[in-house]
């Protein structure tokens, strides 16, 4: 952790030595156990034991972290800045490996993750909102800022789903026809390729000097919202990168359903429209979803960079805190980016699970 | 010589896991063609997996010409044995050519002498070396793989030559061939050849002794004949297929073995040397009693009367043993 | 078609890297041709570093941050995939896809309250966020190598490290080459955006121009960097088709 007398100043580095005190032994003592775990033979008891310590070592952190806090500013001025140290992300960086880990040998269900995500979750969020940690230099940030700040989520949610939703549908029908025609395929690919090799900041900036030409020469289209800089060009650019894995996963997951499965659906007199949706779609439904769960994850990210043309978003603070060298603002901003890349990552991974039709499990014949 | 001792061997660790192989004792002699046949799980793969290491005995030794196997450098071992697997595993990065001389390199012989080798090889096998040297295993047939597998095997001359199923993936007109080539090169070269195999048709064919196992243990030891005509018991019977015995025994014997030395008749003709199945294949055929015999010349070689294939006084050199009919 | 002598003609590539060429010296004096496209900018051609000095630090950062993420990576997914550090595979892969689901851009931005301003974090985080690409392309590679072929390999007494030598690098190469080629895309792109932590990049005419309202610089730049992205893209295309075994 470190502590400044002010949000200026770098400030001094306290460890997690100089903490210990009362129930930090505790933590400790965790610490050396989970070490201790990591050596023991990978029997069921030794990683549910793992996972209930680390569990408990991330919530524990947190909250001995933010209490500190609140008895530096205590008994120093109220301007003074208390934020986490690199040590304490690293830890918990560590600690959601060993979690991931642990549930990955115990292959556990969807259930069993859940509730392991809420009960490291639950805690900490619960500290947050109960004003807690509010002494933290990011909360202090956030503070400063918390009348705009759930606009700017909700903004970067927008350019998101609105470029999903532009992808989806030109995308998907693409997709189909490259799968139905080859030679679709054959000019959109190498298009598409080259669109994914140029980079997210030039494709803005490419895209800037061409809206900004058509909206001053069809005012119409500018007061429609279409301009060089902010919402248009962001979600232009996040679509047409966003268009290459879902068109690749719409293909391939067309192309992988069985022809034997076709040619029965065939022979059974189904018509092209019954085959498409009742034997085509379902079966090609997982695959299409990979492709769309990463366009989405892209996604998240890239729309952090189109803060940079004036479209908003989350990145509009992590840049902000960039270029003033605000650290706790770029933490502010990065954090909500790297939950939601992780949310929509757990959401499709959970959507494709349902979709995948009956299959033996191997992994648990085993 | 090969030699196993008291040779066991579980996978898994659990005390209640099947053993694989179940104190198996058997000797090799050098230059025979020994089949290891078995239902899947006999052990028969692991058997000659031990031979190149491939496995560890649990317990008991694997001894290579008097020499207990586990004192030996594993590179030099495998390197004087040619190994040959039914999914054929050739490089597919490289050419036929080089998956030839692959052996030959790491023994480090000179280009000059691999070259010469692989055209060698090639040639045995019928594949033009001009023409399939330089291809790469993609643009091969089935059949043509399992010949360039064999051929690299074969390239570093070892003493052993070990075939796990090496035509099981084949169609049969294909494995006919191929086992007609392997059959060929263990009596030009004397090597001593140990393969794995589930058709006991094969094993008929090609070995010179066959060792049946099951469940890890080998049941009967024997050659082709000794098999069919003396079962060791119900298994093995029902595992050679008790209808169509005897029509396996005659295809271990040549026509002219039964040959009367007599003119030629109007009848058809047959080679001296096909075996006496398919004397009795062209007798149905032909709905005639006897048969003109040929040798390799073409000439005259005797005459196959019918009668005797079917008169138990010529064929008491194959003795059906007597507690045949029990198992019936 | 060209004849033989020509046929140099007709290589896409040589031509890219002309352009990029063509570009990076003839911006400095297209002034003319800006000006006339942007009648309302003072100066429409960036001069504050000259473009030829800005490509060489580009390719720079991206060239060690690579070369390191490609060291360390390839070594990493070597070591998991052999008997010694099996073990550790799990946990490898598992930060691997965490890591992924980072956008490089915030992994660029968390590097700054950990080493501060300049060149070294975006080294620093080109060098991690490249390594993911590169881990996850030599351990599918090595993967993907069929068993009958390890099976054959092993068999026939070749040496662990002639096996993976002779065999299983050449079979893994076309994989591990995207991984490689996935992995320095990403980075060009997000050595644009370095600008923004205080390295000197290609990205520099892009950021100085969204904050001044100068879209030529931006157009400059994104020109440039784009071209440059193709170029090399288009480089690893060429590799790809050299390495690959199966034609």
């Amino acid at each position: 952790m470190r502590v400044a007398p002010n949000r200026l100043v770098s400030g001094e580095a306290v460890s997690f030595f100089d903490l210990l005190q009362g129930s930090a032994w505790g933590l400790a003592v965790l610490l050396i156990g989970l070490l201790l775990l990591s050596l023991a033979p990978p029997r069921r008891i030794c990683l549910w034991l793992t996972v209930v310590a680390a569990t408990v070592l991330a919530v524990g952190l947190g909250i001995q972290a933010a209490n500190h806090a609140t008895q530096v500013v205590q008994a120093s001025t109220p301007f003074a800045r208390t934020a986490l140290g690199s040590g304490l992300w690293l830890v918990w960086l560590l600690l959601g490996l060993v979690l991931a880990d642990a549930l990955q040998a115990l292959r556990a269900g969807t259930l069993a993750r859940l509730g392991v995500a809420t009960a490291v979750l639950l805690p900490l969020g619960l500290m947050l909102v109960s004003g807690g940690a509010d002494e933290l230099s990011i909360m202090k940030e956030y503070a400063n800022r918390s009348d705009e700040y759930w606009g700017v989520i909700a903004r970067h949610c927008q350019i998101v789903a609105l470029a999903l939703l532009f992808t989806l549908a030109i995308g998907l029908p693409l997709g189909w026809a490259t799968h139905r025609y080859v030679r679709v395929g054959r000019a959109m690919f190498p298009l598409l390729n080259i669109v994914q090799t140029i980079p997210s900041i030039a494709l803005f900036g490419l895209l800037m000097a061409p809206l900004a030409w058509l909206a001053a020469s069809w005012p119409a289209l500018g007061r429609a919202g279409i301009s060089g800089v902010g919402l248009a060009p962001g979600v232009l650019a996040l679509t047409l990168y966003s268009l290459l894995p879902v068109v690749r996963g719409t293909l391939a997951g067309l192309a992988q359903v069985p022809s034997a499965v076709t040619q029965a659906a065939q022979g059974l007199g189904f018509s092209p429209a019954q085959l498409f949706w009742q034997a085509q779609v379902p079966l090609a439904l997982p695959v299409v979803l990979s492709g769309v769960r990463i366009a989405s994850i892209q996604a998240v990210g890239l729309a952090a960079v189109t803060a940079l043309i004036g479209a908003g978003g989350l990145g509009s603070l992590m840049f902000e805190g960039l270029f003033s060298s605000a650290q706790d603002l770029v933490l502010l901003g990065v954090v909500p980016i790297v939950a939601l890349g992780v949310l929509v990552d757990g959401v499709f991974k959970l959507l494709i699970a349902r979709t995948r039709p009956a299959t033996p499990n191997m992994e648990s014949a085993h | 010589m090969i030699e196993f001792a008291n040779v066991s061997k579980t996978y898994g660790h659990t005390a209640d896991a099947p053993k694989a192989l179940d104190d198996v004792s058997l000797r090799i002699g050098s230059g025979e063609l020994v089949v290891l046949i078995g239902g899947s799980g006999s052990g028969k793969s692991t058997l000659l997996k031990m031979i190149n290491r491939m496995e560890q005995p649990d317990t008991g030794t694997v001894a290579l010409d008097g020499q207990d196997m586990v004192h030996m450098p594993l590179r030099e071992l495998r390197l004087r044995m040619g190994y040959v697997i039914q999914s054929v595993g050739l490089f597919p990065h490289w050419t036929v050519a080089r998956n030839i001389g692959v052996v030959p390199t790491m023994l480090g012989w000179k280009p000059e002498r691999i070259a010469a080798r692989v055209t060698e090889l090639l040639s045995l096998f019928d594949l033009d070396p001009t023409t399939y040297g330089p291809r790469y295993p993609h643009q091969l047939s089935g059949g043509q793989q399992q010949r360039v597998g064999v051929a690299r095997a074969l390239a570093g001359d070892p003493e052993v030559l070990l075939m796990d199923e090496p035509f099981g993936a084949l169609d049969p007109l294909i494995r006919t061939a191929l086992q007609d080539e392997v059959k060929r090169i263990h009596q030009a070269s004397g090597k001593t050849i140990v393969m794995v195999t589930h058709d006991i048709d094969e094993a008929l064919r090609l070995g010179t002794q066959i060792v049946l196992l099951e469940q890890g243990r080998i049941v009967q030891v024997g050659s082709p004949l000794a098999l069919l005509s003396q079962p060791a018991n119900k298994q093995v019977a029902d595992f050679i297929g008790r209808s169509d015995v005897g029509i396996k025994l005659l295809s271990l014997q040549s026509a002219g073995s039964l040959a009367r030395v007599e003119a030629p008749q109007s009848t058809p003709f047959l080679p001296a040397s096909a075996s006496l199945r398919e004397a009795v294949s062209t007798l149905a055929l032909h709905g005639c009693q006897s048969l003109n015999l040929l040798d390799d010349t073409g000439a005259h070689a005797g005459v196959l009367h019918a009668t005797d294939l079917f008169n138990r006084r010529h064929t008491g050199s194959l003795p059906l043993s007597d507690d045949q009919g029990q198992h019936a | 078609m060209l004849k033989p002598r020509y046929a140099w003609l007709g290589d896409k590539l040589l031509w890219a890297v002309l352009l990029l060429a063509a570009l990076v010296f003839g911006l400095p004096h297209s002034e003319a041709l800006f000006a006339s496209l942007f009648p309302q900018l003072e100066r429409p051609v960036y001069r504050q570093e000259p473009f030829t000095q800005l490509l060489w630090q580009h390719v720079l950062l991206v060239g060690a941050s690579g070369a390191a993420a490609v060291l360390v990576g390839t070594l990493a997914g070597i070591w998991v995939t052999r008997p010694a550090g099996r073990a550790f595979r799990p946990v490898l892969e598992t930060l691997v896809s965490m890591g992924q689901t980072l956008p490089p851009v915030a992994v660029l931005a968390l590097a700054v309250p950990a080493v501060g301003f300049g060149e070294l974090p975006a080294l620093i985080a080109l060098a991690l966020y490249g390594l993911l690409p590169v881990v996850q392309g030599t351990i599918t590679g090595l993967q993907a190598v069929a068993a009958p072929v390890l099976q054959a390999a092993n068999g026939m007494g070749l040496s662990p490290w002639q096996r993976l030598r002779q065999v299983e690098g050449p079979l893994a190469m076309p994989v591990w080459l995207s991984g490689v080629r996935t992995s320095v895309i990403i980075n060009i792109g997000t050595a644009a955006i370095a600008s923004t932590v205080g390295a000197k990049t290609l990205g520099s005419p892009i950021i100085v121009g969204l904050s001044g309202f100068n879209t030529a610089y931006v157009l400059q730049g994104a020109v440039v960097v784009g071209m440059l992205a193709v170029v090399v893209d288009m480089g690893f295309e060429r590799l790809a088709r050299r390495v690959d075994w199966a034609h």
